[in-house]
């Protein structure tokens, strides 16, 4: 392998990289947090891709002559309607079962099913694609022979952004507090005068707009359809567990682990190759560290 | 047989008996015959789910690895015999020339058995004691067999060559020389297939009623006082999770006998946790329940699916919601509980 394809082949891991870890993010707080599985989250990006469709036929229909910054107005769109839908989810279905982790997975399941066939009712069964904005087509070439694409380094800075944001949400603001006061200890935080109810809502729907933002994320890259999501959920699992819950450097470390020895394991044997070795590896590693690689200390 | 009474739990046993072995051959035309074959494989998963999920608490979304395994042996068996001396057809489309080493066992019937029956075993019994020792429990098992059951079947589709690939292995001739597409033949299947069925769901209630039965439970409620108590809970629990594994794969290669097909989606991981609502839906503490959920379920899917083509997942995932919801101990919880407060009515009276 040349040097230069070595390195193209890095960056092409960092944008599958992206959609884990803003999948993974979300979902590693929820399930850090509350215990819930949600395997309705791949649902959620793909409601996210689909508000980002639904933003740039707006601007195409609206305003074409802002068309080249639909991008960024279809960003926040994503994250604000997955997360009012999400903190609808919460109050409204999710919250029913905390006591009952494992039916939590079957209900959210259904869920899910109910969710594809809604887009498939609404959308259509056939994909949709966006156009690609002009500022973001073409490549960096910052050597001769490596071409990096405008639009990968793009939703990589906007991943590095995202993260950094929930590293200061958690850690550096009262909200942030409450939560991993919540997350440590339920009975006591709640002791103490937290609204935990709130804190969960709250929490839950933050973990579903970062799967939004996965979301528009994603249709730089690839097209949409109604079965989007479910292609990324279990992987992004993956991504939880190997990297050990509630340890927010974890799922980036193992986000970042897992897309790049995706992406290389497929250019030295066939893609289901890779995508066996990668999972039987995980599988491994949970065996010596059941907790995750990166997993913090807390009391169970 | 001393104090010989009909608990409502041995008249539930005699009525599923009479359904499958009386009314629904006598009622049914072949072709919903060999449907009701079809649902009832998956009725072995579900039997296997409720000994494991229901009474000892262990959540498996990758009974699909199992049901493959028995549903692939059956169909190599079945293939070799059908396209022999030839090469399987799918084997000639991805010119593969030689038969793959790992397919001679599925030249000899005895063979064939012995990997439905054993295989599973081989790797269901390591592969959880080893989990079950380290105590990864809960939803972290529940992730671990769902990513392995979607690594079996990006595998499957991968080997195009070796396995047929998404399009799966279909296109059966004979068993054994007793051709396996004609309806008469479809019908035998059928009461071979219960009366497997029938034993198995003894089987499995008389093990429920045994110490080790009670144990289970126990492991199920409270695993570390079991623990405390001396005994190895992750041996338990390895146990009831290979006694599922083979449960499954007698359905999976029952299954691929019944329909002539198997394919990757059949044992994927959305067919996985499909399996799960089989024994939900039946309800997760009853063996019967459970083969009555895997009936109800399969018509339903057909019937939905037929006369809502285009929605039909809407109701789909509103049942899996409002079993999960409502009705935590699904058909046979809500019977049961029918029974037992008109029985209270009646010794108040």
């Amino acid at each position: 392998m040349s040097f230069e394809i070595f390195v193209m082949q890095v960056f092409n891991g960092l944008s599958l990289f992206t959609i884990l870890v803003l999948m993974a993010l979300g979902l590693g707080i929820v399930f850090g947090l509350m215990g819930v599985i949600n395997m309705a989250h791949g649902e959620l990006m793909t409601l996210g891709a689909y508000a980002t469709y639904l933003t740039s036929q707006f601007f195409a229909m609206h305003l074409p002559a802002l068309m080249d910054y639909y991008l960024i107005v279809a960003i926040v769109v994503a994250f604000c309607v997955t997360y009012v839908f999400g903190y609808a989810l919460e109050r409204g279905f999710v919250r029913w079962f905390y006591k009952r982790p494992l039916d939590t997975l079957l209900a959210t399941w259904g869920l899910s099913l109910i969710l594809q066939q809604a887009y498939r009712t609404i959308f259509g069964a056939q994909e949709v694609s966006l156009p690609l904005t002009s500022w973001l087509t073409g490549a960096w070439e910052p050597v001769e022979g490596i071409q990096l694409p405008l639009n990968r380094i793009f939703i990589i800075g906007l991943t590095i952004l995202v993260a950094i944001g929930v590293y200061l949400l958690l850690y550096k603001t009262r909200a942030g507090l409450r939560s991993r006061a919540v997350t440590q200890n339920r009975a006591m935080s709640s002791a103490v005068g937290i609204n935990t109810d709130r804190v969960d809502a709250t929490t839950f729907a933050l973990g579903a707009g970062l799967a939004g933002i996965a979301g528009a994320v994603f249709t730089m890259i690839g097209s949409t359809n109604p079965g989007t999501g479910q292609l990324y959920v279990i992987d992004s699992f993956i991504v939880v567990v190997f990297g050990g819950v509630a340890s927010l450097f974890g799922t980036v470390a193992s986000g970042f682990l897992i897309a790049q020895s995706q992406t290389t394991l497929e250019y030295l044997m066939s893609g289901s190759m890779a995508k066996v070795s990668i999972l039987l590896m995980v599988i491994l590693v949970l065996y010596f560290r059941p907790s995750g690689l990166f997993s913090s200390k807390v009391r169970s | 047989m001393k104090n010989f009474r009909l608990t409502p739990e041995t008249s539930a046993h005699l009525a599923l008996a009479v359904l499958l072995i009386a009314v629904l051959p006598l009622t049914l035309d072949s072709f919903w015959l060999a449907n009701m074959g079809k649902y009832l494989a998956f009725a072995f998963v579900a039997v296997g789910v409720v000994l494991m999920w229901g009474y000892c608490g262990i959540l498996s979304l990758g009974q699909g690895i199992f049901f493959g395994i028995g549903g692939y042996a059956m169909a190599m068996f079945l293939k070799l015999e059908a396209s022999a001396p030839e090469l399987p057809d799918f084997m000639v489309w991805s010119s593969v020339e030689v038969l793959p080493l790992w397919w001679e066992p599925a030249k000899s019937f005895t063979a064939t058995i012995a990997a439905i029956l054993i295989l599973p075993v081989l790797i269901a019994f390591p592969f959880s004691y080893a989990i079950f020792k380290k105590r990864v429990s809960g939803v972290y098992f529940a992730i671990v067999t769902i990513s392995l059951a979607l690594t079996m079947t990006v595998l499957i589709v991968g080997q195009q060559g070796d396995t047929g690939g998404a399009n799966g292995i279909t296109d059966f001739r004979t068993l054994l020389g007793l051709n396996v597409i004609s309806e008469a033949s479809r019908t035998t299947i059928y009461f071979v297939e219960v009366a497997l069925l029938l034993i198995i769901t003894t089987l499995a209630a008389v093990l429920l009623h045994t110490r080790f039965g009670k144990i289970l439970i126990a492991v199920r409620d409270r695993e570390d006082r079991v623990r405390f108590s001396g005994y190895n809970t992750a041996m338990i629990k390895a146990f009831v999770f290979t006694v599922a594994a083979v449960l499954s794969s007698i359905g999976g290669a029952l299954f691929t006998l019944q329909v002539g097909l198997v394919s990757p989606t059949l044992i994927g991981s959305v067919a996985s946790v499909e399996m799960v609502i089989y024994a939900a839906m039946g309800g997760r503490l009853s063996v019967t329940g459970a083969v009555m959920g895997a009936l109800i379920v399969g018509l339903m899917k057909s019937y939905l699916s037929e006369q809502f083509p285009q929605t039909w997942l809407f109701f789909l995932g509103a049942m899996f919601i409002i079993v999960v919801a409502f009705m935590p101990n699904g058909l046979a919880g809500a019977v049961q509980s029918v029974f037992r407060s008109r029985s209270s009515g009646k010794e108040r009276a």
